[in-house]
């Protein structure tokens, strides 16, 4: 072989190496996930109970001006978008993550077909927080006519960074291991992040009108409950609940 | 001609560095996912309406390294074609090599969501791209081809040489730990200015605040050392413009630098002020390296000798240059 060919050879060798070595996460667990023995929801519908409760902010929240969104003259049509961070309403939190952090044990559930959508529109991330199972799909959409850049910044999962430069543009991805939050961030619009709760099971919630949250379906049993807040941190608390039996707890944040 | 280039491909150098001062400055690194491409565009036909955010820091700065590796493309071959001093030439293409390196290391920093060694790499890398870019454009002056003659000879100072060597080398270790600073996130680790949590030491440690404080540890020392090379030009070599200007300009740059440094943490980082603070810093480092390359150019005394020689022997085609040395 000639000399050159050889070291092209082996330049592609060390490529592929490389790419394997380095290739792992999302896909390889994809195609493992997709061999597995599917697994059926163990929880019995005859004894399964709710958590449910709000989440309210104790004080005076931070005041959320209008985003500057000169940077780029499409984002500017849609109007003043604020920052969420800090949504309230009749007194009760909007966007905490709220999920069983322990208490489940092994047991396994199955995987929702149906993905969750993020989506890009008006030059804000929709939804703002949200939560998915691991294994589960997560379509990326941007509906803007303007590009974004979809930047997911996780420490356990595997980081990744895609272009979006049309309209309509969908890109897929799923998670591989538990993490809570992920970050995504919109490197073009800097104003623009969400986060994501990745857990192993379907019980999980984001606090909505009132700050109220549900977690329905579970088995009976002993609990821990943590609700995370992109600025003022996490709170847990136990929680035990028999059959058929419905709680309502509450977390209330200081600021 | 030859030497009025180099300036030029001297002068897009230091362009280069303040637009990517811009990018790192604004977080704009990953606002393009995709490299060599940009948005799946051959990045020379990426339309200008689409240059908005982040992009437009990111993608001109791409615009501007591929301009000047173009340039120093153009240099290089330049050279090759009409440098007689073979290790002019060389120099000519190590840029070519840095040049290409760097824009390898952009790339991959991209790819591989910045991470800070390579990050570091890149920006540590363009200030030699820049020094050499300068060195080429100081070495094929009139200038330096006549040796500053109408001075009188060069000046063979030892001290001086020592001096202005380890000047430039320090200099060059700030702008690693600045950069070093920038790519960890440490530009605000210590928040005031001039004293560090009040104090004269900070009263507690982590990785960012020490290698803030190596910074500002840095710039004393840099100061300092400025200070002792631009003394000693002014108190023995005044009447040397050559050596007089650089020193001069050394010193109104530390200064710019300095209060560039400080308005950049009470700014809280406000990126115009941050991305001149990356080019006063490159500047400083090329002026010195000027200072240091004039101080020792008696040690190219046979270069002239040689040119003398040459020139005298073959008078009828003017030529002036020449020593394959």
């Amino acid at each position: 072989m000639h000399p050159l060919l050889r070291l092209l050879a082996c330049v592609a060798l060390s490529m592929a190496v490389i790419g394997a070595a380095c290739g792992g996460g999302a896909s390889e667990e994809s195609t493992a996930a997709k061999t597995a023995a599917p697994v059926t929801n163990p929880v019995d519908p005859a004894t399964a109970s709710a958590i449910t409760g709000v989440v309210t902010l104790q004080g005076t929240p931070p005041s959320s001006p209008p985003i500057n969104m000169s940077s780029d003259p499409y984002c500017m049509k849609p109007g003043a978008a604020t920052t969420p961070a800090f949504v309230v309403s009749d007194g009760g939190l909007e966007n905490v993550f709220v999920y069983v952090k322990d208490g489940l044990g092994t047991v396994k559930f199955p995987v929702p077909t149906k993905p969750v959508v993020l989506d890009q529109k008006g030059c804000t991330y929709d939804p703002h927080v949200f939560g998915i199972q691991v294994g589960q799909s997560l379509d990326i959409v941007n509906s803007d006519e303007t590009l974004h850049n979809v930047h997911a910044l996780p420490k356990a999962n595997r980081e990744f960074n895609r272009g979006q430069g049309l309209k309509g543009i969908k890109s897929t991805t799923t998670f591989t291991v538990p993490e809570v939050m992920v970050p995504f961030k919109c490197d073009v619009h800097k104003w623009m992040n969400a986060w994501v709760g990745v857990v192993e099971h379907p019980f999980y919630a984001v606090s909505g009108k009132a700050g109220a949250f549900a977690l329905a379906g579970l088995p009976p049993g002993t609990y821990t409950i943590e609700a995370w807040h992109e600025k003022l941190g996490v709170q847990t608390q136990q929680v035990t609940i028999g059959a058929k039996e419905s709680k309502n707890i509450s977390f209330i944040f200081k600021v | 001609m030859l030497y009025l280039f180099a300036m030029l491909v001297a002068a897009f150098t230091g362009i280069l560095i303040f637009a990517g001062g811009l990018v790192t400055s604004t977080e704009s690194g990953l606002s393009v996912p995709d490299w060599p491409n940009t948005y799946g565009y051959f990045m020379f036909f990426f339309p200008l309406e689409k240059m908005v955010g982040g992009i437009r820091y990111e993608h001109t700065h791409r615009l501007i390294a591929s301009t000047v590796g173009f340039l120093i493309l153009v240099l290089a071959a330049w050279l090759w074609r009409a440098e007689t001093r073979r290790w002019v030439r060389r120099l000519g293409y190590l840029a070519l090599a840095a040049v290409i390196t760097q824009g390898v290391l952009g790339g991959i920093t991209v790819l591989w969501y910045l991470p800070d060694p390579i990050s570091i790499a890149h920006a540590s890398l363009a200030q030699i791209v820049f020094c050499l870019t300068m060195t080429i454009a100081l070495v094929t002056s009139p200038g330096w081809k006549r040796a500053y003659a109408t001075n009188g000879p060069a000046p063979d100072d030892l001290m001086l040489q020592r001096v202005a060597a380890v000047t430039t080398g320090l200099i060059y270790l700030q702008i690693v730990v600045g950069a070093t600073m920038r790519h960890t996130g440490a530009g605000l680790a210590i928040p005031d200015f001039p004293l560090m949590f009040g104090q004269l030491i900070p009263p507690h440690w982590d990785s960012k605040i020490a290698i803030h404080f190596a910074h500002r540890a840095g710039a004393l020392i840099v100061s300092l050392a400025i200070l002792a090379t631009t003394g000693h030009v002014l108190y023995h070599h005044r009447s040397r413009s050559e050596l007089r200007r650089p020193a001069l300009l050394l010193l109104a740059l530390l200064a710019t630098q300095v209060t560039l440094g400080a308005l950049t943490v009470l700014s809280k980082k406000e990126f115009i002020i941050n991305s001149l603070h990356v080019v006063t810093g490159a500047s400083v480092l090329v002026t010195s390296l000027v200072l240091t390359l004039r101080a020792h150019r008696a040690r190219f005394a046979s270069e002239v000798r040689r040119a003398d020689a040459s020139a005298s022997a073959d008078t009828r085609i003017g030529r002036l240059a020449g020593d394959h040395a």
